[in-house]
């Protein structure tokens, strides 16, 4: 959880404005306490490594189907790491894996997911396979800007990332791809990561 | 006319301030501490806390946050419960039905403060 700086010290305020502060260092405490601390920024580093990997191997699928169902087998993998390191936080810091704060996060992100799961499946039927790339990457920055609000800076600003990097690919030639699958869902976890990680304790 | 207005004016002004001094007196010493306040307020709003939680929340120490805990806790604001995750020790904090009271009278009082001193400023 982020410290916070208004514990220090200070002068004396008139009642008024000592009566605000108060006031404001109440609902403060009470929105930090209530941000989910526990997303595991070392397990999203190990997501951006694997999905790098699987952009790689995807690249060389011999049909679009099989490079679905490689992705698919990734977003599998990822929510596996992001659980297992998750609860590896959580039990290090001494909460509840599954906490009012993750249960709100989940919820929240959860509903992007499932979008994202049905235009999946409409897009593939529909052969509009070249669009998945963009929408993943815009459902899931999306999902996680949504959740975020209910966790740290960094979780939101990821999620802006991945909107715009979203965008992008919705608007570039589908030979880009797997570049931008690298790129966001590598590089962007693994970045993200790194920040979380060493600014909320792992 | 003007001079009656400025009698009355004052009384109230005296007045509030009065009862403004009066709340102010009658603060719960025992939530007015920042640190405690911090406690409270975070517990108000989570079932329950560990120590770790509330450390890095707060941004004090572990001595600091024990003697806190135990005020709170003797005041009867809080529980504290010691288990072991495996062989981790583990202390979670929750907030009773006096606490929780505690803080919504200190909230008030803080509204009060605001709602007094507003009208005993003199109009400009």
């Amino acid at each position: 959880m982020n410290a916070l700086p208004s514990l220090r010290r200070r002068p004396p305020a008139p009642l008024e404005q000592h009566a605000l502060e108060e006031i404001r260092f109440i609902r403060d405490t009470m929105e930090r306490a209530t941000s989910w601390t526990a997303f595991p920024g070392w397990g999203l580093v190990v997501i951006g490594v694997t999905a790098a990997t699987v952009a790689a191997l995807a690249a060389r699928a011999p049909s679009s189907a099989a490079w679905i169902q490689t992705w698919l087998a990734e977003a599998v993998l990822a929510v596996g790491v992001g659980t297992a390191a998750m609860a590896f936080k959580a039990r290090r810091m001494g909460s509840a894996p599954f906490s009012p704060g993750w249960r709100r996060f989940a919820l929240s992100f959860s509903l992007a997911l499932a979008a994202g799961l049905v235009l999946t499946v409409a897009l593939a039927r529909a052969h509009e396979t070249d669009l998945l790339p963009g929408l993943w990457m815009l459902l899931y920055g999306v999902g996680i800007r949504t959740a975020g609000a209910f966790s740290v800076a960094p979780v939101r600003v990821m999620g802006y990332a991945f909107m715009l990097t979203g965008i992008v690919a919705l608007f570039t030639p589908p030979g880009w791809r797997d570049a931008l699958m690298a790129v966001s869902f590598g590089a962007l976890h693994v970045g993200f990561g790194a920040w979380i990680a060493r600014r909320h304790g792992g | 006319m003007g001079g009656q207005r400025g009698a009355r004016g004052r009384r109230a002004m005296s007045a509030v301030g009065e009862s403004a001094g009066r709340e102010a007196l009658a603060l719960d010493r025992v939530v007015h501490d920042r640190t405690r306040l911090g406690m409270l307020s975070a517990l108000a709003v989570n079932e329950r806390l560990s120590f770790v939680e509330l450390k890095q929340l707060l941004d004090t120490t572990d001595g600091n946050l024990s003697v806190h805990a135990r005020k709170l806790e003797d005041a009867g604001y809080i529980t504290c419960t010691k288990s072991f995750a495996g062989r981790v020790p583990r202390t979670e904090f929750r907030l009773v039905a006096a606490g929780r009271k505690a803080l919504e009278r200190y909230l008030r009082h803080m509204e009060v403060l605001i709602h007094a001193t507003r009208a005993f400023k003199p109009p400009s």
